[in-house]
């Protein structure tokens, strides 16, 4: 399985980055645009073909997202061979 | 005439203490300011030993520091994978036993990520690297990290950091203003909080703050960098100064 995991900043936390790539879009002349926001994007590969979910919740909450500023999903997907 | 490094027209005269103090300073894999924990320390006439990232033993210390730098190259997080490491544990047991530890830029984002402080260090609103002189204006000197340091002093010290934008949420920003957990913010040369003097958009111009309990601190400015006025201050001595006048004094 592989677990795909998104994280991005809180909607409190100011995302300058994002801000950012808003601008450099709408200088670049993409129409339209109303936000931008700037995260971070993991792949694990896991054994087998169930999602362990709460074990990468776990994992997430403690240490591939800070839970102060990040928000996450998992989204799961599996593997192409059997 | 030269300024030679042993400082001994710049230190401080501190009344004579019977006990010389024992700081541990951590290194991770990536930290830079080491050295320079190691040296402020000895201007103080103090002892300063390195504590390896995997150590599980401190032995008997005094204090901790937590340097800054570029532990594990900021991956994932800034201080994430660092606030991980064997001795990250024995740090936190000897906060949980009142032991004084301070962190500076990493070493404050370390301490963040570990738990240790509330809130959370983000990327600089202006999106650059700031490395240059600020002004720190001291919000109270009823913490060891602040006791010589009356209310309302401003020090002089450098920042060196592209993640120093200091956010917590109004709740937890709530309850450190009545823990009186701020401790230091960024203010123009004449004390004043104004935007222009915050270098990285932290919320209430917070450039420093400590732990509930008070023996815990962490800021993103070098007081470490700040304690010779051959390289431009000694007013990060004043910050040292309040540590060890509280380890002298309860000794």
């Amino acid at each position: 399985m592989k677990a795909k995991i998104i994280i991005t900043p809180k909607k409190a936390v100011l995302d300058p980055q994002g801000q950012a790539v808003l601008n450099a879009l709408e200088h670049m002349g993409y129409e339209g645009v109303q936000t931008a926001h700037v995260g971070r994007y993991l792949e694990l590969e896991l054994a087998g073909n169930e999602p362990c979910t709460s074990q990468i919740e776990e994992a997430c909450e403690r240490f591939l997202s800070n839970p102060v500023i990040e928000d996450y999903r998992i989204e799961w997907e599996e593997n192409a061979e059997g | 005439m030269t300024d030679t490094l042993q400082v001994s027209n710049d230190s401080p005269s501190h009344k004579s203490s019977s006990k010389q103090l024992q700081f541990g300073v951590v290194q991770f894999p990536g930290s830079n300011s080491d050295q320079d924990c190691i040296h402020a320390v000895e201007t103080m006439g103090h002892r300063a030993g390195y504590l390896w990232h995997k150590e599980t033993q401190l032995g008997n210390l005094d204090a901790i520091l937590v340097p800054g730098g570029f532990s594990y190259g900021d991956y994932l997080r800034a201080g994430a994978i660092a606030r991980l490491s064997p001795v990250m544990k024995a740090v936190a047991d000897f906060a949980e036993n009142g032991g004084l530890v301070l962190g500076i830029c990493n070493g404050f984002q370390i301490l963040c990520e570990a738990g240790l402080l509330p809130g959370a260090l983000i990327r600089n609103r202006s999106l650059q690297f700031r490395s240059e002189f600020v002004h720190l204006r001291v919000v109270h000197d009823q913490s060891p990290f602040t006791s010589q340091t009356p209310e309302g002093t401003l020090l002089r010290v450098p920042i060196a950091h592209g993640e120093g934008c200091y956010f917590a949420d109004q709740e937890t920003l709530q309850e450190m203003k009545a823990n009186r957990q701020i401790l230091w913010q960024y203010a123009t040369a004449d004390g004043a909080l104004e935007d222009h003097a915050n270098p990285n958009g932290s919320v209430e111009h917070i450039a420093g703050i400590c732990s509930k309990h008070g023996n815990v601190a962490g800021l993103m400015p070098h007081p470490e960098r700040a304690c010779q006025n051959l390289i431009g201050s000694q007013d990060g001595q004043r910050l040292f100064s309040g540590i060890v006048d509280h380890l002298t004094q309860s000794s």
